[in-house]
């Protein structure tokens, strides 16, 4: 029995191990998030029955963990809890064992191999390392568990679990000590296992070693956890506390040792910064030193082991902090701690606590809710950005329950003290000892206060204006700046479409459409290194953050000079250089030449080598590292790699290979931390290449050739908009900032010093020795590039600026943004457009096929990895006739998302026309749409699209829209701009925009980059589950973007119940984006694709879900090998355009197409020529190229194609000059299910939605549905109970479209704690209402529904005071009511266009992005309020006058209510609040109406209030010009009647 | 770039042409160059074009940056705009003047407006730019010590030249007439091209270094083997002089003529020379055979001479006058083009076929049989019932060119090796190959109208430009392959 499974088990590591060897998986790209909290007795009162509690707080929290292929196989659960002394006595006891007394014993949890011999020799390290250490090893004792609990998947993998018995030696004088020579025994012992035995972490793991805290967790679902642990059930199993975890892993293959707790935390979230903090952890445990070890320290390295999730991670680093004498708290602080610098409402005291700790370690960056314990206090925080929820509720009987939502432990409401819930860069704490609560406020005093940490910065902190200045300063050398720009590989456009609109504007330029133009590797133009990197950005499991609007959490200060030793605090710690951005000016970078001050040191290492000696730059840049090791060895503290001086034959080292090399070496030689990388480059120009030089480890940059080409375009006047050249470069340098904070924001990270090394790129087409060797930890998938072949790339383009051919005048042209014939190649050019145009038009096929070999024959200039493939044709050729006809092919196409206001009505309509004639689907992009195209036209044909998306703008998202729709598009990303947001100007909203989009004309609209919904994979679950409950027949999609880890993502969307997932290339299009965004984030699809087709199959996922693609998708061949690489549908976007005209103008930002696409401007839209016949004609050529494939190939039905990479074959590009090295074959493995699935959908997701408690609604409402009657309703309803109300609303919408019914049709009265997304999408017609409190997303899209939300009777505290519903309610909602009565969480109405809510308190970000509707405040409001807001109005209640500190000013106006309207506005719905609800706030608001109506401040959008004066005057201008023609015509009408 | 709205606010113009009746009294150039600012204005219509298919292969064939110049005029910085211009086009003011503009036809403004007038705004450039005296020698900074020989000196001969000559080669121009400039110079009428712009180009081209050597006939008066004995490279340009001729009855009699034969007498004449018993429409009834532009030289010379009567003869339909369907945007569009000569006066008819020229009775011709053809199948079908004469006492053939004159140069090297397409044309190739222009015999390589056969003065530039970068390659030793950083198949672009 055991050999089989081991047989099994082998079977399947060998498959994973295949698939990640061979194939595109990476295990080190597993995502969780969770669901998690703790159950506590105030007073440290070790109970039964808090474990109980605690174990059914775990199984009410089960909908957000996840299970894979096997539905009895759980991502992971676990509990913490305290030793429960008399329970370990007793099994002890039964072992015979006696033990010490409480607190002298450890207890060690430990996983091990099943193979008895393998496990026995692990048991002797144990044994010996303990009795080595001078410890007693007391014995072993197997853990009682039914193995026939878990899954089949989780039941292979799961480990032998034995405790083991550690006494005390009577030299060890307080348990604090003991538990610290358990740290050290287990690290100790872990290392020798590792090293000795070579077992990996799903072989041997510890998940808790010590005297105070004992861990119990698996991979097993909620339910399994007591049936597996008999432990668990023992009545003398007691604790004052338990920490509970409940795993939700996108990873396919979770782990045993992977869930959580861990020994210190559980964790929801995700660390973004992880490969850089793991970097900087290896750099600094070299130079760690610890009173408390000594010596010993030495043989706990590394502190980090690679392999370990983040969470995991986070928790060494952790355990080290405290282990070497912090308080757990304050280790807390040190690594994640709160947004400081940019907080005005902050104590000096605090702020210094945080500067100096910063000298110390970047932030672990990332959403993070945190539960920790060290088995004396236990308490949670969250990150600076407060991404994750978490509630709790304090009782009157000492109990304290915090968790992800509410309503996981019922409490009677006369037994409840106080509601709370976690917020960003809080912290809630629980001493057991001491027996109470410390706030935020209460537990930092004590840390912040413990040493002078504000005069230790004041006195050692240095300060660039305390530098004295430089002796010689670099001048600008214009005499030479066109040669040394050539040299550097500038092009025209650099200077023209990159540097000048930075200099003028202070940001980046703004492009459109997607990129066409080679990668990087296939390009026959000499490169820089820089293009051969992709940005990677956040999606699903971790959200980017809105950098502008959000802008308080952001920081881009970092210091130079040596870190000192990260276990101790002295003075000296604080002795470093402060540098507010990394943009180093000449005269900066000179007073670092020259320092002498301090204890700083600089020196310089010349990156240049003689270009006319072959495999020189591989020596110098050997030798560059070296140098760096030695000067680092002798105390240099600031190494300036520079590239001044190239000449003739000197050539530069590209300047990342430089910095990330040294970067890498000084780590690897344990010398990082001591010293600064200052990169002194003429290279370095565009924003990506400063990320990228940050990103790979350079402290500070001095772009000196990119400011003497400012001057030099301001010297030719080239910058008539910029006063002063000073001007300019200032401009440039705040572009380069806000560009920085942007792309490190698009991955969800705050701050330059976490970024700084993060490594947060992927390499498409790099070799793995470049990458291994210079660029450690970097994903590349594509092999390609050499060293060698990088060098010849260098060197010719260094001889190139000195060719007698090149024109001596000026730069080469570059021809990267817009086509160049002597620039790069692009697909999208004269002769392929004009060909597909006429084709089209003409109904031409044979024109269509001469435009596709264009394309399809890349010989000549190789553009996409896909020229690359070749098909295989050796099997027989099916006769044409039998290959699936074209009308069926055709089935699987749609038209990509392009907004109604991205482009016009006409281009709009016409594709979706198209799509509907031939079944397939359009798809309305993020606008909204017009409901007046929900009913077909006369002539039979529809307007409608097929797809719906949902994006994070939610523009227009009602009920109505969501019910007519065949497919659901949630749009996690876009491959023009991942991570990003968008903004449409308020000059762009006409009228028709603004009603599709539930807005003002003429006020801005903003998307946010997050989904505020969807933070992690568990809220995407629920998003999905939201959307298909209001309309249960349309299928969900979710929209990835390219990049590495995609697969891994697509795993847990697909285990998120999605029905469909599409993913979409890097170069997709865009109506407006970032340049450098366009170019540089995200890869080609067939990287993502191959990447999600492999993992889905690996897991035995594929068959449940659709796997479409898209991104510049333009002929039948494209088709085919996408198929063969695993999708089964396809999108088209720019092509079809194409054929309405689109002639790839890239002015789509300026509103100028001349062609009438891509504008609102009414004159342009009468250019308009396209026709629906011309996409139909477009989808059937393709269908039948696709089809001649086939032929080809040997396909009769295209189903039979998909995932057949065996047909692909990959060619070597031998006498390509540097794409010789590609090597594809990764993307064409095929790894071997670990559970059986077809290489397609062929079955469904199960969504669940038997169990929704709106069936019974909507049983009961038939006669209001049916008949319009009044309909009552009461019922009950707790947590597990999500999305009440979304599926009425979406019969009700099926039949009265926006209409609705009217108000109060239907009533509903609901008591208890509701779960996530309660009243979701409410339509009008319904009252939703609430006794009780209920959880994240309450009222999101509500959609002209009325809520409400109230305390129950009996309660005592003041609910103005507490938390009655979670974070991001009212998110996106369109219309409707909502009264609630209490405080709400975080982002309260963010993207409310249209609701009307009254709620007596909220938290950070309310009303965030605002564009309708009217919010009014009864109470305190958090931080940011307003940010991004550009319409609608919201009332703030603030008689105590400190609602000023908390407003974002930078788009509205703040003002007291004068006008006589806004009182009697205001004063109507705290009334119907009142009314409602019987607030008590509102009672005695009205009471004092005369006195408190004074305490109100207006929150108003300046531009929305000049758009709604327009429209005013607009509105008299009509009914005066009404009243005119009315009063002719009544004279005429007298006259003729006289 | 430019203004993003320039070209919704401002509608296309064209310079002033001097009206008819005062231009046709003279031979002298009657177009204006742009004001200034009537520049910046048609400047600011182009739109920077994502894909300017003004400039790729569907527009310019010297690859003008057209966006790029029309963007720096529009923000006045007329210097960089010109040697933006020199970097492609080594005689704008040629192609500014000359060139039919199928940039203009595939300007993406042109789908559905007026295109921008590229070509008056290239004018404006070169013109100021001569204006201002910034255009000035580039003489080579270092010498290379190799010798060009460059045979025939129209405009592909002399962007040759003055490419290899500014990358240190010593060239030497050979012209059989007695001033180099080929067609521009003999065969453009003045009131399009006055001659003193070439002369001020080729003084330019000789501080430059370039020898113009005329009245050397190579392969007559000069051995062509001799240019392969004492030159490293030798180019021929010589163009396509071959004239189409009209074979039918009467063809010998007096007073039918090549229009070649006759519009470089009236060159001359402008120039000062003295021409014995020239060709003159004067009083006459003048036939043009053939609706090319050569054709419409004709008839603006014949109008200044003062002809009695001018008819233009075609065979082909007459075109459109819109773009026809057969060559939809971005192509050069098939439609009636009505030039300033057409303008001054003739008598335009299509679908004809010259069936005989008739005796007046003194050997002379008198008038023409011709009747009316259709076109069908790639054939032209005389139309039965249709015949009618013409009175005609001057007969031009315009009916344009075959390929090179085989005789002397090309018979002389033949010999050797060299050898001609289908077409009569010298074979070589053009384009991506990797050896452009090389002719099948050692160091020669050919461009122009003598390699392409009969073709635009852009084209003949391209050609010339194309050619030098190739013999340059071919004298330094350097493939191709390996200089091709920063760009694939760059041009080269010494200005």
């Amino acid at each position: 029995m055991l050999e089989l499974d081991e047989n099994n088990l082998n079977d399947r590591e060998n498959k994973i191990q295949n698939a990640a060897g061979r194939g595109m998986y990476n295990p080190q790209l597993e995502h969780d998030a969770c669901g998690m909290g703790f159950v506590a007795d105030i007073k440290g009162r070790k109970s039964r029955s808090i474990i109980d509690k605690g174990l059914d707080v775990l199984k009410n929290l089960e909908h957000r963990g996840a299970v894979g292929a096997d539905p009895y196989t759980g991502d992971g659960s676990g509990v913490l809890i305290q030793m429960p002394d008399k329970f370990i006595r007793k099994i002890a006891a039964s072992k015979g064992i006696s033990l010490p007394k409480e607190g002298r014993y450890g207890v060690g949890v430990m996983f091990f191999p099943q193979n008895a011999v393998l496990r026995r020799s692990v048991e002797t390290i144990v044994e010996k390392i303990v009795i080595d250490e001078n410890q007693q090893f007391l014995g072993w004792r197997d853990v009682p568990v039914n193995p026939d609990v878990p899954g089949e998947g989780a039941k292979l993998m799961q480990p032998f679990i034995r405790h083991c018995f550690i006494g005390a030696d009577k030299r060890i004088k307080t348990q604090d000590e003991f538990e610290r020579k358990l740290y050290l025994i287990r690290r100790i012992i872990d290392h020798r296992i590792r090293t000795e035995l070579k077992l990996d972490r799903s072989k041997y793991y510890v998940p808790s070693f010590s005297s105070k805290i004992l861990v119990y967790k698996g991979m097993l679902l909620a339910q399994q956890l007591t049936a597996y642990y008999r432990d668990l059930m023992d009545p003398d199993m007691v604790s004052a506390m338990i920490m509970i975890h409940l795993r939700f892993s996108t990873n396919t293959f979770p782990t045993w040792d992977l869930a959580h707790p861990f020994r210190m935390i559980a964790h929801n979230g995700e660390i973004n910064t992880l490969r850089g903090n793991k970097n900087w952890m290896e750099a600094r445990q070299a130079v760690m030193e610890s009173p408390y070890y000594g010596k010993d320290l030495k043989r706990m390295l590394p502190i980090i082991m690679e392999g370990q999730s983040d969470s995991a991670t986070f928790d060494s680093v952790l355990e080290l902090l405290v282990m070497s004498g912090r308080s757990l708290p304050h280790a807390m602080m040190m690594m994640i701690p709160e947004a400081w610098s940019k907080n005005d409402l902050m104590d000096q005291v605090r702020k210094s606590f945080y500067e100096y700790h910063a000298t110390m370690m970047e932030p672990w960056d990332g959403p993070a809710a945190v539960v920790f314990t060290d088995g004396n206090v236990i308490g949670a925080t969250l990150d600076r950005n407060g991404l994750r929820p978490a509630r709790y509720v304090i009782t009157k009987d000492d109990l304290v329950v915090l968790t992800s939502e509410a309503g996981t432990m019922i409490v009677e409401p006369g037994n409840i003290k106080a509601k709370g819930r976690l917020q960003p860069g809080r912290m809630f704490l629980l001493d057991l000892e001491k027996g109470k609560i410390l706030d935020d406020e209460e537990v930092k005093k004590e840390i912040i206060n413990q040493k002078p940490y504000g005069k230790w910065v004041e006195d050692n902190m240095l300060k660039f204006s305390q530098l004295p200045d430089p002796p010689f300063t670099h001048p600008i050398d214009h005499e030479t700046v066109l040669q040394r720009q050539k040299i550097f590989g500038y092009t025209k456009e650099d200077v023209s479409m990159v540097i000048r609109p930075m200099c003028i504007n202070g940001e980046e330029a703004v492009g459109s459409m997607g990129t066409d133009a080679a990668l990087a590797v296939l390009s026959e133009n000499a490169q820089p290194l820089f293009r051969y990197f992709k940005q990677s950005f956040a999606q699903v499991t971790n959200p980017p953050i809105d950098a502008i609007r959000e802008d308080l959490v952001m920081e881009l200060t970092t210091y130079l000079g040596p870190e000192q030793n990260l276990l101790s605090e002295t003075p000296l710690h604080a002795h470093r250089i402060e540098l507010n951005h990394p943009l180093l000016s000449n005269s900066q970078l000179e007073k670092l030449r020259n320092i002498t001050k301090g204890h700083f040191k600089s020196t310089n290492i010349p990156i240049l080598f003689d270009s006319t000696l072959r495999h020189n730059m591989r020596e110098r840049l050997e030798q560059v590292c070296k140098e760096a090791v030695s000067a680092a060895k002798e105390g240099v503290s600031l190494i300036i790699l520079t590239d001044r001086g190239v000449d003739e034959n000197l050539a530069a080292i590209p300047s990342l290979l430089a910095v990330s090399a040294v970067h890498h070496s000084l780590i690897k030689t344990g010398l990082r931390t001591k010293t600064s990388i200052i990169i002194e480059s003429g290279e370095p120009r565009e924003i990506f290449h400063y990320a990228l030089l940050c990103g790979y480890g350079a402290n500070a940059i001095n772009p000196y050739l990119a400011y003497e080409t400012i001057s030099d375009t301001f010297r030719a006047g080239y910058l008539p908009e910029v006063e002063t050249y000073e001007l300019a470069k200032k401009n440039f340098v705040k572009a380069v900032n806000k560009g920085l904070v942007k792309i490190f924001s698009k991955m969800g990270i705050s701050t330059l010093q976490s970024y700084c090394g993060a490594q947060i790129f992927e390499a498409v087409g790099l070799d793995t020795e470049i990458v291994n060797k210079y660029f450690t930890g970097t994903a590349t998938r594509v092999e390609g590039l050499s060293l060698e072949m990088l060098e010849e790339e260098t060197v010719r383009r260094h001889k190139a600026a000195y060719d007698i051919l090149s024109n001596p005048y000026s730069l080469p042209a570059g021809g990267i943004y817009h086509y160049r014939r002597d620039g790069e190649h692009h697909l999208w050019n004269p002769l392929t457009i004009s060909k597909l145009q006429l084709s089209t038009q003409r109904s031409d096929y044979k024109t269509f096929k001469e435009y596709s070999e264009l394309i399809n024959n890349q010989n000549k200039n190789h553009v996409t990895i896909r020229s690359l493939f070749d098909l295989d044709t050796s099997a027989e050729i099916v006769p044409i006739e039998e290959v699936e006809p074209a009308s069926e092919i055709v089935k699987r196409f749609a038209t990509g998302a392009m907004s109604f206001g991205s482009i016009s009505w006409e281009a709009h309509t016409s594709l979706a026309l198209a799509m509907n004639k031939i079944g397939g689907k359009s798809n309305t992009g993020e606008g909204g749409e017009d409901p007046k195209r929900y009913i077909p036209l006369e002539s039979g044909e529809s307007l409608r699209s097929a797809i719906k998306q949902v994006a994070s703008g939610r523009f227009g998202v009602t009920a109505n829209y969501l019910v007519n729709a065949d497919e659901l598009q949630i749009k996690m990303a876009q491959g023009a701009k991942p991570g990003e947001g968008g903004q449409l100007p308020g000059l762009k909203v006409d009228k028709i925009i603004a009603k599709t989009r539930f807005s003002t004309p003429g006020v801005t609209l903003i998307s946010p980059p997050p989904h505020h919904d969807i933070y992690s994979i568990e809220d995407l679950k629920q998003l999905i589950f939201d959307l298909k409950n209001i309309n249960p027949k349309a299928r969900i999609s979710v929209k990835l973007v390219s990049e590495v880890g995609v697969g891994t993502v697509a795993a847990g969307v697909a285990k998120a119940h999605a029905d469909h997932i599409l993913i979409s290339g890097h170069d997709g299009g865009t109506g407006a984006s970032p340049i450098a965004s366009i170019q540089h984030a995200g890869t080609p699809w067939e990287i993502g694709l191959s990447e999600t087709h492999q993992i889905l199959m690996l897991n035995g996922l594929r068959d449940r879900v659709y796997i479409a693609v898209d991104g510049q998708m333009k002929t039948g061949r494209d088709v085919v090998i996408a198929a063969l690489l695993g999708a089964e549908e396809f999108g088209f976007a720019t092509a079809p355009l194409v054929t309405q005209g689109c002639i790839l103008m890239r002015k789509c930002h300026l509103n100028t197409c001349p062609a009438g696409v891509a504008t609102q401007d009414p004159e342009l839209r009468k250019r308009f020529a396209g026709k629906p016949e011309y996409v139909i004609n477009f989808m059937f050529f393709i269908a039948q190229e696709v089809r001649e494939y086939m032929s080809a190939i040997g396909f009769r039905k295209f189903n039979d194609m998909i995932g057949r990479t065996e047909k692909v074959i990959p060619q070597r590009l031998h006498n390509h000059w540097k794409a010789r090295g590609l090597d594809l074959s990764k993307l064409l493995f095929k790894p071997e299910p670990i559970y059986p699935t077809n290489p397609y959908r062929t079955k469904g997701q199960d969504h669940g939605l038997e169990y929704q408690i709106d069936h019974e609604l909507i049983k009961i409402a038939q006669p209001a549905l049916e008949k319009g009657k009044h309909i009552d309703i009461a019922m009950p309803v707790k947590n597990t109970n999500r999305t009440v109300g979304a599926m009425l609303s979406g019969e009700l919408a099926k039949k009265y479209g926006d209409q609705g019914l009217p108000d109060r049709t239907i009533l509903i009265e609901m008591i208890g704690t509701a779960g996530q997304s309660f009243g979701a999408f409410l339509a009008k017609g319904i009252e939703l209402k609430l006794t009780g409190e209920s959880n994240d997303y309450t009222g999101k899209g509500l959609s002209g529904g009325k809520l409400i939300i109230k305390v129950p009777d009996g309660i005592t505290y003041d609910p103005a005071e507490n938390i009655i519903i979670g974070n991001t309610c009212l998110y996106g909602a369109t219309g409707g009511e909502a009264y609630i009565n209490g405080v709400a969480g975080e982002r309260f109405a963010v993207r409310n266009s249209g609701a009307y809510a009254v709620v007596e308190g909220v938290g950070d970000h309310g009303c965030e992005y605002m564009t309708g509707g009217i919010v009014v405040v009864l109470g305190k409001t958090g931080r940011n309020f307003a940010a991004g807001m550009s319409g609608g109005i919201a009332y703030v209640w603030d008689p105590k006058n400190q609602f000023m500190k908390y407003i974002n000013k930078q788009m509205v106006d703040v003002e007291t209510i004068i006008n006589e309207n806004d009182f009697y506005e205001v004063k109507n719905l705290i009334y119907k609040h009142f009314e409602y609800t019987e607030s008590k706030r509102a009672k005695q608001i009205l009471d004092n109406w005369d006195e408190e109506k004074n305490s109100f401040w207006k929150v108003m959008p300046g531009e929305y209030k000049i758009a709604l004066q327009k429209l005013e005057e607009e509105k008299a201008s009509e009914t005066s010009a009404e009243l005119q023609k009315r009063s002719r015509e009544e004279i005429e009408a007298e006259a003729a009647n006289g | 770039m430019g203004k993003p709205t320039g070209f919704k606010e401002y509608k296309r113009a064209k310079p002033l042409v001097d009206p008819i009746e005062k231009r046709i009294l003279h031979y002298k150039e009657f177009e204006h160059n742009f004001t200034r600012e009537q520049a910046k204005v048609q400047g600011a219509r182009c739109m920077d074009c994502g894909i300017p298919f003004c400039h790729g292969d569907t527009g310019c064939p010297v690859q003008n940056y057209i966006p790029e110049w029309n963007d720096l005029i529009y923000r006045e910085h007329w210097k960089e705009a010109l040697d933006n211009l020199h970097s492609t086009n080594n005689f704008p003011e040629f192609t500014g003047r000359l060139c039919p503009a199928p940039c203009e036809s595939a300007c993406v403004l042109g789908i559905n407006d007026l295109p921008v007038t590229i070509k008056s705004i290239e004018r404006a450039i070169i013109d100021r730019g001569f204006e201002e005296g910034w255009v000035v020698p580039r003489p080579p900074k270092v010498l290379t010590g190799k010798k060009v020989a460059i045979v025939g000196s129209g405009p592909a001969g002399l962007a040759a030249a003055q490419q290899l000559a500014r990358a240190g080669h010593s060239v030497t121009v050979f012209e059989k007439n007695d001033k180099p400039g080929g067609l521009l110079r003999y065969g453009i009428p003045d009131f399009k091209l006055e001659k003193w712009i070439i002369d001020r180009r080729l003084e330019q081209m000789k501080a430059e270094g370039v020898v113009f050597k005329t009245s050397t006939n190579v392969g007559v008066t000069f051995p062509a083997e001799d240019l392969l004995i004492n030159f490293d490279a030798v180019i021929l340009s010589g163009g396509s002089e071959k004239p189409r001729d009209i074979r039918i009855p009467g063809r010998d009699l007096k007073g039918i003529y090549f229009a070649m034969e006759f519009l470089p007498q009236q060159n001359r004449v402008n120039a000062g020379e003295e021409i014995k018993n020239q060709i003159t429409a004067k009083g006459k009834n003048v036939i043009i055979i053939g609706g090319g532009d050569t054709g419409s030289d004709c008839v603006g010379i014949s109008n200044r001479q003062g002809a009695k009567s001018i008819t233009q003869l075609e065979v082909l339909p007459q075109p459109p006058q819109m773009r026809h369907s057969s060559t939809p945007w971005p192509n050069w569009p098939l439609m009636l083009r009505t030039s300033s000569s057409h303008e001054e006066g003739v008598n335009r008819k299509w679908s004809i076929n010259t069936k005989e020229f008739k005796d007046n009775g003194k050997r002379e011709v008198g008038a023409l049989l011709c009747n009316e053809v259709k076109f069908e199948d790639g054939k032209f079908i005389d139309l039965p019932g249709t015949e009618f004469e013409l009175n005609a006492d001057l007969v031009l053939i315009a009916a344009g060119f075959v390929h090179p004159l085989h005789e002397g140069l090309l018979s002389q090297l033949k010999n050797k090796g060299l050898e001609l397409d289908g077409r009569g044309n010298i074979k070589a190739s053009f384009g991506d190959s990797p050896d452009p222009c090389k002719t099948t015999l050692n160091k020669v390589f050919a461009c122009g109208d003598m390699r392409r056969g009969q073709s635009l003065i852009v084209w003949a530039i391209a050609e010339g430009r194309k050619c030098a970068e190739a013999v340059h390659r071919s004298l330094m030793k350097v493939k191709q392959k390996n200089l091709a950083v920063g760009t694939s198949v760059k041009p080269m672009s010494i200005m």
